[in-house]
């Protein structure tokens, strides 16, 4: 197992290398970063002067070096090196030195993207973790009753809702909830994150409500969905009819040998679907305006802030792979039939 | 069979349908026959004629959410169909117990073979785990499985078919259950794996005086456990009595196509095999005559198309063996042909 682990780790970092470099390329071959710091009032002169300082007149394996070598040990900016020892000497609060794993520098927001990430995560990864359990929890509970009582009048309501809420798009259902739960019928207070220094556990858990609702409904109906038919699959195997042949209650057979079954596969979905949400919920996000990881990628994209583009990619990569490691492992935990090699 | 006192086992009647979005599937008709402790009751027929679910009828496995079973089913004297779904469910696994085809699919792939067992134990008998554990190694041993309190720990798909089938016959004899119900239990497995498998439920038969259903779609197992038997042909018993007589002067067009499709190792190669042409009609929509007219190559021998409007009844022949056939003399099948029998 921890052999496995090991491995898949430097696999995984092998992959994130390589999207890296991918995305590297992609974004600076593609455009001229150097025009994107220079700004609108840009002049030839200073578009020089700021394609050398910022090092985007040096090859692009080179820059890539560089990057890399961010990535690992962490480095310095201005990038150019002779600017940047006649700053040390006249302006030193103007070097900044990002650690590693250093993901660039943002001219935009004058500060290091790592910064950026750290100061825009919070949300989503509260978002991400709360909604995560409020759709678990709800989906696999109603999945498995609509499949305990499949055909019955419990189990086509639960269908029918979760159809309907399926097919709402996330940006109604969040400015339904944030204009008539919040603001029309004051159910709960206009909700602006508050964070757990700031506010507390309750303050946090209560401030994340409604956004985290918005974001777990869909998820909610799809999961629904999904483990009413799992479990309708593992109810009509060939083990369940052993089961009730035993002589064993119809409790037992239906937890112990149907449920087991059915709710492993729902261990990579689940695991996949939170590691996509640890890249950021960008709807969600706009709608409460809560400044998350979404948001950002949104306004750097508006910015065309590359710097902070690559960062966020590279974290939702890392977040996916990551996740993919831990469900592999989890999965070999919980099925005695999946071998680790 | 005794005279005056009731069979040990009596199927009286038994009817299961499953009424479905496009119809009721007439699955099992009006099946009546008898079984004593000791003795083994073969059921042959073809995929699809009903052998599972009437089977299964026996142990109650049936959801009266989709099906519909009425008839007898008298197991010592009680009425089976009669009890309540928890009295019921108290007699699954204890007095009645089956073994499945599929040993692999019919085991829980994700709990060791050793706790299995040791559930279907528990849940008839108030024992510790640690009762239970000694019980079921005890009970892998006498099925014949090496090194039995190593294996208890293992799970389903370390072991090999032969011995996942003894895994199902340990879970389902380990509380001595008078009638066992074994549904192709040598179906999924190899030549040689299914002698053994055949051998170790004969010599355990034995050893508890168990009452044996032995269903199957191979004579072959049929002659060499059967004492009765029953053949199946879409839903209804076409053929019944001693295995004697079946084998040797099957007296139904339909056993006697089946013994003339069993290839035959020890017949020169090139006497032709003959399997049955044509496939079982629809259970949905069955037809109002005999439901093997069409593909019954002795049909026109009866006068008065008779085999396509009337449906004929189980009668007997003679003492112990009975037939659903409207053809009465039936040496014309036998001079037909080149031999009979594969006794
Ligand atoms: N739950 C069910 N609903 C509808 N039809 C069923 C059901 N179970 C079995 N049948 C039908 O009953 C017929 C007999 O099945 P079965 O007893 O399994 O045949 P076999 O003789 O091969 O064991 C088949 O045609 C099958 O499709
Ligand atoms: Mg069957």
């Amino acid at each position: 197992m921890i052999a496995f682990a090991v491995r898949r780790t430097l696999i995984g970092i092998v992959m994130l290398l390589a999207m890296v470099l991918v995305v590297f390329v992609l974004f600076f071959a593609a455009g001229n970063p150097a025009k994107d710091v220079c700004g609108k009032f840009c002049t030839p002169e200073k578009l020089k002067q700021v394609t050398k300082v910022y090092g985007y007149d040096q090859p692009i394996s080179q820059q890539f070096g560089l990057f890399m070598k961010g990535l690992v040990v962490g480095r310095d900016y201005p990038v150019n090196d002779a600017y940047r020892a006649a700053l040390e000497k006249s302006n030193p609060d103007l070097v900044i030195h990002c650690a590693a794993p250093c993901l660039g520098y943002s001219q935009h927001d004058a500060s290091t993207v790592n910064a950026d990430i750290v100061k825009y995560a919070p949300v989503t990864i509260s978002l991400a973790l709360y909604s995560f359990i409020l759709w678990i929890f709800f989906g696999v509970l109603f999945g498995v009753i609509a499949a305990v009582f499949k055909g019955k009048l419990l189990d086509r309501i639960t269908v029918g809702v979760t159809l309907v809420v399926y097919a709402l798009p996330t940006f109604f259902i969040g400015t339904f909830l944030l204009q008539f739960v919040a603001i029309k019928w004051r159910l709960v207070p206009y909700p602006t994150y508050v964070s757990i220094a700031d506010g507390g556990v309750a303050g946090w858990f209560s401030s994340l409500l409604l956004p985290s609702l918005t974001l777990a409904l869909f998820y909610m109906a799809a999961y629904v969905r999904i483990t009413r038919a799992f479990v309708l699959e593992s109810l009509s195997e060939d083990y369940i009819r052993t089961a009730r042949a035993k002589g064993l209650r119809t409790r037992v057979v239906l937890f112990r040998h149907g449920l087991r079954a059915a709710l492993t596969p729902l261990i990579s979905l689940a695991g996949l679907d939170f590691a996509a949400l640890l890249g950021g919920a960008v709807i969600t996000e706009s709608v409460f305006n809560y400044q998350g990881l979404g948001l950002l990628a949104v306004t750097s994209a508006r910015n065309s802030d590359l710097p902070v583009l690559i960062g966020l990619v590279i974290v939702a990569g890392a977040a996916v792979i990551a996740m993919n490691i831990i469900v592999d492992v989890l999965y070999a935990y919980v099925d005695p039939r999946v071998r680790l090699r | 069979m005794t005279q005056n006192s009731k069979p040990f086992l009596s199927v009286e009647a038994l009817t299961v349908n499953f009424p479905t979005s496009d119809g009721i599937v007439h699955a099992t008709e009006n099946l009546t026959y008898t079984l004593e402790r000791g003795k083994t009751l073969g059921i042959v027929g073809e995929s699809g004629s009903g052998k599972s679910v009437s089977s299964s009828a026996i142990l109650g496995l049936h959801h009266y959410n989709n099906a519909v079973v009425s008839g007898q089913i008298w197991l010592d004297g009680i009425d089976l169909l009669q009890l309540s779904d928890k009295e019921m469910r108290l007699k699954r696994g204890k007095d009645v117990a089956m073994i499945f085809q599929d040993p692999l699919s019919a085991l829980h792939p994700y709990y060791r073979v050793g706790d299995q067992i040791a559930e279907a134990y528990r849940a008839h008998n108030r024992v510790t785990k640690r009762a239970a554990r000694a019980r079921t190694i005890e009970m892998l041993a006498r099925v014949g499985i090496p090194q039995p309190d190593r294996r208890v720990d293992d799970y389903p798909h370390q072991f090999s078919g032969g011995m996942r089938q003894r895994v199902m016959i340990a879970m389902a004899l380990i509380n001595d259950p008078t009638l066992l119900i074994a549904d192709e239990p040598t179906t999924a497995l190899d030549v040689t794996v299914q002698a053994q498998i055949l051998d170790l439920l004969q010599d355990l038969q034995r050893e508890f005086d168990t009452a044996l259903i032995m269903i199957t779609h191979d004579l072959g197992v049929i002659a060499e456990v059967a004492d009765d038997v029953l053949v199946m042909y879409a839903g209804r018993a076409v053929e019944y009595g001693t295995a004697r007589a079946l084998l040797t002067k099957p007296s139904m067009p339909y056993t006697w196509g089946l013994i003339q499709s069993v290839p035959d190792v020890t017949a020169s190669v090139d006497k032709p095999l003959r399997p049955i042409p044509g496939s079982p009609p629809s259970l949905v929509n069955p037809p109002s005559g005999c439901a093997f007219f069409g593909r019954c190559e002795f049909s026109e021998r009866v006068a008065g198309n008779r085999c396509a409007h009337e449906l004929p009844k189980l009668l007997p022949i003679e003492l112990g063996h009975s037939k659903r056939c409207h053809l009465e003399d039936t040496s014309i099948m036998y001079s037909d042909s080149a031999e009979a029998g594969v006794l």
